[in-house]
């Protein structure tokens, strides 16, 4: 049972990372505006639609053959980063500003509806364009590396932990050294302090969805690499997952949502593999959210701050 | 305005039309009928009705099915068939002095809309039978209505077990049911392919878990090996979990119990993983979408349907032809099952009409003669019904996928 264990931790790390990522979006936006976006699980959605139709698009044109993968998939994922980085500031725009002073549950009620939009919108001009909704990406990377008899590592589910350790290391370093950085950091705090120091706080906002968006919508384009086929509801569960990493992590927290999601991933990732065989079959693979789940409740019975919630001072 | 005026001139001329088969018609109340129920659908049916003088009256057998709509291809099939059968046997009823005519409804597979056809099939006195549902879904409420009017339904495609579990007499079906599928897929499985030990997948759905429940048991009985039995979330993306557990124990067979959209990225991991063993599952496979999903692993994947090929013999295929070239329309799956569910019920109306003498027949005798139904060789499926309404002949047919197509193996024994 145990020579499956480094496959099972790879599987993991691979979807780990993602939900990290894409749970940087959801705490970031909360980090600032105390806002939980729920539509970020689509704009990963509309990221992994943008990504897959750039490189069906091209490899219908021609332009993937011979092109070096690495490049295709770097030109795809700024693509992909650019317009849902821009989806992104325009929903803070329309559905979230002019909400900003009104009563917690209506930007919440509008993220729902936002949500709901973004799903149909993309349904809809599929199925348009395309006749079905299904697509099924391109696969740029097919090889796999082993390591030795004990498991092998495809190489797009490495390249996915690659890419999502730099956008975090990036993020990390962007919040933390530079001028705009420190103007969220700021904003994080106390909005109207900061708005007296001379910073826009609405460019901030926007700086911020901006940001979380894009890492959302670089996601997507890793997703669609990794496995390969997507439909316009992939963003509900995702974006679900990754909200949970987040407050495992503690909402509001980068370093929690980074932690909380690869820990999310690893988790269920481990349950689904090995709860069957040592509960003799009592408890399935179909257990492994609710074993997940469990562990998220516990931590939050005896941290209800979420693992690094008050640890570390920075909210941003 | 002037296209109410084209409407008014219209229904001008039906009215008259109608007027006409009315003073033509001498016994029987159908002048009044033809409006009551068939709107434009029937503008030209009941032109034709003027034309040939009978004096038996007419007799109507409906179609509901999806005719507008994404499953419109499907509903368009059974009908297309029905009606293929009913105009080859026009001339037959008419030497008795009958019209029948088929009075085709569109249910959209919308449970409400296909009770309020229901409803208005039932006050429709010239009607004397359905070819319907696609959906069981529809099928299930719409047979309610069907049971009230005595009006007998014969289903062409609907394979959910409650169907004629719920003892209405009126339900009956020419194909198999859900609950056939599993116990036959497991059979195939150790019989044909020589399986020893299998892993079974569902998807927590009625559908999904039902059926690997069936195929689990079929499998216990027959000594095949369960190494597992686990469930997925529908609409993830990522199985490597349970696969992970599949590839450790390498079972010779992994049977899916579930829907093409989870089946398609279930055998592509699984290849991905480097499992090499046969993948199986129920209809729920049968898509073209499973090829477009699954990419190369689809390759082998062996699945169950209710559903037959009827160009698999020498005859369908002449079937076929004649077919296509009369209503020049595609040729779907279930379009011989349109076809043989009119004439089941085509039969009984012939039937009765014989019992009584000549005469118009009541619907209760209609039933009757339908329900008796036995060892009735259609065009394809042979069909007797039991005490349900089920048709004890019934097959279930195994299908195999290539690089790019699903093929036809054979019936599974």
């Amino acid at each position: 049972m145990l020579n499956i264990l480094p496959q099972v931790l790879v599987d993991g790390l691979t979807l780990g990372f993602m939900y990290a990522v894409v749970a940087l979006g959801y705490t970031m936006v909360y980090g600032i505006l105390e806002f939980i976006n729920f539509a970020h699980g689509e704009i990963f959605m509309v990221g992994a639609f943008v990504g897959t139709e750039v490189l069906l698009i091209s490899d219908s044109l021609g332009a993937l053959e011979g092109m070096n993968p690495f490049v295709a998939l770097f030109l795809t994922l700024i693509i992909a980063m650019v317009l849902t980085g821009a989806l992104g500031v325009g929903i803070e725009r329309i559905a979230y500003r002019p909400l900003r002073g009104a009563p917690r549950l209506v930007p919440l009620i509008s993220a729902i509806g936002v949500s709901f939009l973004l799903q149909d919108l993309v349904r809809f001009t599929e199925a348009l364009a395309r006749n079905e909704f299904y697509l099924n990406s391109p696969t740029l990377f097919t090889g796999s590396i082993s390591l030795g008899s004990i498991a092998s590592i495809p190489t797009k589910g490495l390249i996915v932990i690659v890419i999502a350790i730099v956008m975090m290391i990036a993020l990390t370093l962007f919040v933390n050294k530079t001028k705009w950085g420190i103007a969220m950091r700021a904003v994080a705090q106390d909005q109207s302090t900061a708005s007296l120091m001379t910073i826009n706080v609405d460019k901030v906002i926007m700086l911020t969805f901006l940001i979380g968006s894009s890492l959302g919508g670089a996601t997507g384009v890793l997703f669609a690499q990794n496995y390969g086929t997507i439909d316009p509801y992939i963003g509900f569960i995702l974006g679900l997952k990754a909200f949970t990493a987040a407050v495992l992590g503690g909402i509001g927290n980068l370093r929690g949502a980074m932690v909380g999601g690869v820990l999310l991933g690893l988790l269920e990732s481990l349950s689904g593999a090995f709860m069957g065989p040592l509960t003799n079959g009592a408890f399935g693979a179909e257990y492994k959210d609710v074993f997940a789940f469990s562990i998220l409740i516990l931590v939050l019975l005896f941290k209800p701050e979420g693992l690094f919630g008050e640890a570390v001072k920075e909210k941003v | 305005m002037k296209k109410l005026s084209h409407i008014s001139i219209l229904s001008a001329v039906l009215a008259t039309s109608v007027a006409l088969t009315g003073c033509a018609g001498t016994s029987n109340s159908s002048g009044g009928s033809n409006t009551s129920g068939g709107g434009q659908q029937s503008t030209d049916q009941s032109s034709a009705s003027g034309g040939g003088a009978t004096d038996g009256g007419v007799i109507k057998i409906a179609t509901q099915t999806p005719l507008s709509g994404n499953q419109s291809s499907l509903g368009d099939a059974i009908k297309t068939g029905a009606e293929y059968a009913l105009n080859l046997r026009k001339e037959e009823f008419k030497k008795l002095g009958f019209d029948i005519q088929l009075f085709p409804q569109d249910d959209q597979a919308d449970p409400k809309i296909g009770v309020s056809n229901a409803e208005m099939l039932i006050s429709n006195p010239d009607v004397y039978g359905v070819v319907g549902h696609l959906n069981s879904g529809v099928a299930i409420p719409s047979s309610v209505k069907y049971e009230e009017g005595n009006l007998v339904m014969v289903s062409p495609a609907n394979t959910a077990v409650k169907l004629t579990e719920e003892g209405k007499k009126t339900v009956h079906r020419i194909c198999a049911r859900d609950d056939a599928q599993g116990p036959k897929a497991a059979m195939y499985a150790k019989n044909t392919l020589g399986v020893k030990t299998a892993f079974i997948i569902h998807d927590k759905t009625a559908y999904g878990q039902g059926l690997s429940d069936q195929v689990k048991l079929q499998f216990e009985k027959d000594g095949v090996q369960i190494l597992g039995y686990e469930g997925i979330t529908q609409g993830e993306k990522d199985y490597s979990a349970v696969l992970n557990q599949v590839t450790a124990k390498n079972p010779d067979i992994i049977f899916f119990g579930g829907l093409y959209p989870e089946g398609g990225i279930l055998v592509k991991q699984a290849r991905e993983k480097g499992y090499k063993g046969y993948f199986m599952g129920g209809d729920g496979l049968d898509s073209s979408d499973m090829i477009k999903i699954a990419g190369d692993a689809v390759e082998g994947v062996v699945f169950t349907s209710v559903a037959g090929d009827v160009t698999q013999t020498e005859e369908g295929k002449k079937w076929a032809e004649e077919y296509k070239k009369a209503t020049n329309k595609p040729l779907e799956t279930y379009s011989v099952y349109g076809f043989d569910s009119m004439n089941v019920i085509l039969n009984g109306v012939m039937e009765a009409i014989k019992a009584n003498g000549g005469k118009k027949p009541t619907r209760e005798q209609v039933l009757e003669a339908v329900h008796k139904t036995k060892d009735f060789q259609g065009q394809f499926t042979k069909v007797t019904f039991d005490e349900k309404g089920d048709n004890v002949n019934a097959d279930v047919f195994i299908y195999k996928y290539d690089k790019d197509k699903s093929t036809f193996v054979g019936k599974a024994e």
